[in-house]
């Protein structure tokens, strides 16, 4: 289980989290919603241990993770894979070697078998073709770096997993592609899972409940239908933005494509 | 506005404000060597990337430390020749080009190459790895960034720099006693006479010590600041520059209190 009991954070005069509280449980996927900036990737670092809370107390697997040590921060780790906006892929590595580096255990990261197996096994539950292995990150397109992204962070077979962005920057079909991935390593692996993102849609597909993070606090926490349900004027007004952008890229995927047929 | 206005101008605050920055390197600073020493333990993850850093960034300066050397002992050879001929005997070149090469030049000037080539290169690859988050990835996958990242790059450099300010020193003699033979008419056996003379084994030991500090210097302060980089393309920018500078300074002043250490002691 994931706990956060009253975290916050600031950095010099700007307060991104103030007493946060949040529990996921075991199993369950848990969106975290919010505007640009509110800070959801804060969060979300605060709970592997990438940032320290200034206040509050953050619970994982039973560990206090403020409290842990140097090494047994790097175990709790090993046990939770991350999924970083931009990729975060070791540019001077290629996909197979970006992805052998999540495996966590050290006694299969030894075996060279072990490993090709298993990279393998990861591009297909990513639905990569394993022709990309020994392509470098640059060589890739946006959704085929965030596929290779999650590729990594499930390669050490982690009970948590957290997502940053997993959609951002990319088109309608390609998010609906990555949506469609997380539900299905959801329900395969039966990960514990908190996704962080400001595309209502896709959250509301893959998660079994949404908490909305607006200014610096959690202001509604439910299943999707409850919250779309909700009265309060912030999270309407968060709601009615995102489905306005949802349309604009809509109408402009269609033109896109008529103009396509056009040509 | 008025309020930040106020705070800027404030000498007593401005003072404070970069006292407890300068302590917060020097803080941070330690705890990244502190972190270097315990990550020699992790042998089995540094011991080939240390390998592969100290053939990309020895291979890649031998040319122009070499280049800089050939010349700087070409120069210090007619100068030598300006100034001495008709008032010293001709072998007093010979022990002038391989101490100044030895003591002094060899090691600086090698070390000032490396604090732009391998500096910057150190900065601006750690930079930009702290600004994609990979920096981050990796500790998120519960490996360490230092033994990952850090040591190999330092311990190659602790490698790298020491060998090239030799060959950086034969290179600058050799260079220098032909020059001084065709312009000076200087014979070997005169070079030699002149070379071991005024030649102490110590002389050789302390340019090895030097270097080592001069090694120090290159790797330990890029890999600081780019490990700590900030905000972007522009923080990667900012990291680099300051990287290079801050290398060249410790250098200069390593130069200074190595002499006086190991020298003027004596």
């Amino acid at each position: 289980m994931i706990e956060l009991i009253n975290v916050s954070k600031r950095f010099v005069d700007n307060v991104v989290l103030d007493g946060v509280s949040l529990q996921v449980q075991e199993g369950e996927t848990v969106a975290l919603l919010g505007p640009s900036g509110v800070g959801k990737s804060v969060t979300l670092k605060t709970i592997n241990g990438l940032l320290r809370p200034d206040t509050g107390d953050v619970i994982v697997d039973g560990l206090h993770v403020q409290r842990l040590k140097r090494k047994e921060l790097a175990e709790l780790r090993s046990k939770i894979g991350y999924v970083f906006q931009y990729g975060a892929l070791f540019d001077s590595m290629t996909v197979a070697e970006n992805i052998r580096l999540g495996i966590t255990d050290e006694t299969c990261y030894d075996d060279a078998q072990y490993c090709v197996n298993r990279v393998q096994e990861c591009l297909r539950l990513v639905n990569l073709a394993l022709d990309v292995t020994d392509k470098y990150p640059a060589e890739l397109s946006g959704g085929m770096k965030k596929r290779v992204g999650i590729a990594r962070a499930i390669a050490g077979k982690p009970k948590y997993l957290l997502y940053d962005e997993p959609t951002s920057g990319l088109d309608p079909v390609n998010a609906d592609v990555i949506d469609g991935l997380i539900e299905r390593l959801r329900d395969e692996l039966g990960v514990t899972s908190v996704v962080v993102s400001h595309d209502v849609r896709g959250s509301f597909r893959v998660a079994d409940r949404v908490a909305l993070l607006w200014q610096a606090k959690i202001r509604a926490v439910g299943p999707p239908d409850q919250i779309l349900a909700s009265k309060d004027p912030a999270v309407q007004q968060f709601l009615e933005r995102d489905l306005e952008m949802t349309l604009i890229q809509a109408e402009s995927q269609e033109g896109r494509e008529a103009r396509g047929r056009n040509v | 506005m008025a309020n930040r206005a106020e705070l800027t101008l404030d000498p007593l605050r401005l003072v404070a404000r970069s006292s407890l920055r300068s302590l917060d390197h020097v803080g941070r600073f330690s705890f990244l060597v502190v972190d270097l020493l315990r990550g020699l333990a992790e042998w089995r993850i540094w011991v080939s990337r240390t390998l592969e850093q100290a053939v990309a960034v020895g291979y890649g300066s031998l040319f122009i430390v070499l280049l800089v050397a050939g010349f700087a002992g070409a120069v210090t050879s007619l100068q030598t020749g300006y100034q001495f001929t008709g008032t010293l005997p001709l072998y007093y070149a010979g022990a002038v080009i391989s101490e100044s090469m030895i003591l002094e030049l060899g090691p600086v000037l090698t070390a000032l190459i490396l604090a732009g080539r391998i500096g910057a290169r150190y900065a601006a690859e750690l930079g930009t790895m702290r600004v994609t988050e990979q920096i981050d990835a990796l500790e998120s996958l519960g490996r360490s960034p230092v033994s990952h990242l850090l040591l190999p790059r330092v311990l190659a450099g602790l490698l790298v720099v020491p060998a090239l300010t030799m060959f950086a020193n034969a290179t600058g003699i050799v260079v220098g006693y032909m020059v001084a033979k065709g312009s000076l008419g200087l014979t070997y056996g005169d070079f030699e006479y002149g070379a071991r003379y005024f030649f102490r084994p110590l002389d050789l030991w302390y340019s090895l010590v030097k270097s080592y500090c001069f090694a120090a210097a290159v790797t330990l302060i890029p890999c600081y600041i780019g490990f700590n980089t900030q905000q972007g393309a522009e923080g990667v920018g900012r990291a680099t520059t300051t990287a290079v500078v801050s290398a060249s300074v410790a250098i200069l002043l390593l130069d200074a209190l190595t002499t006086r250490l190991l020298l003027v002691a004596k």
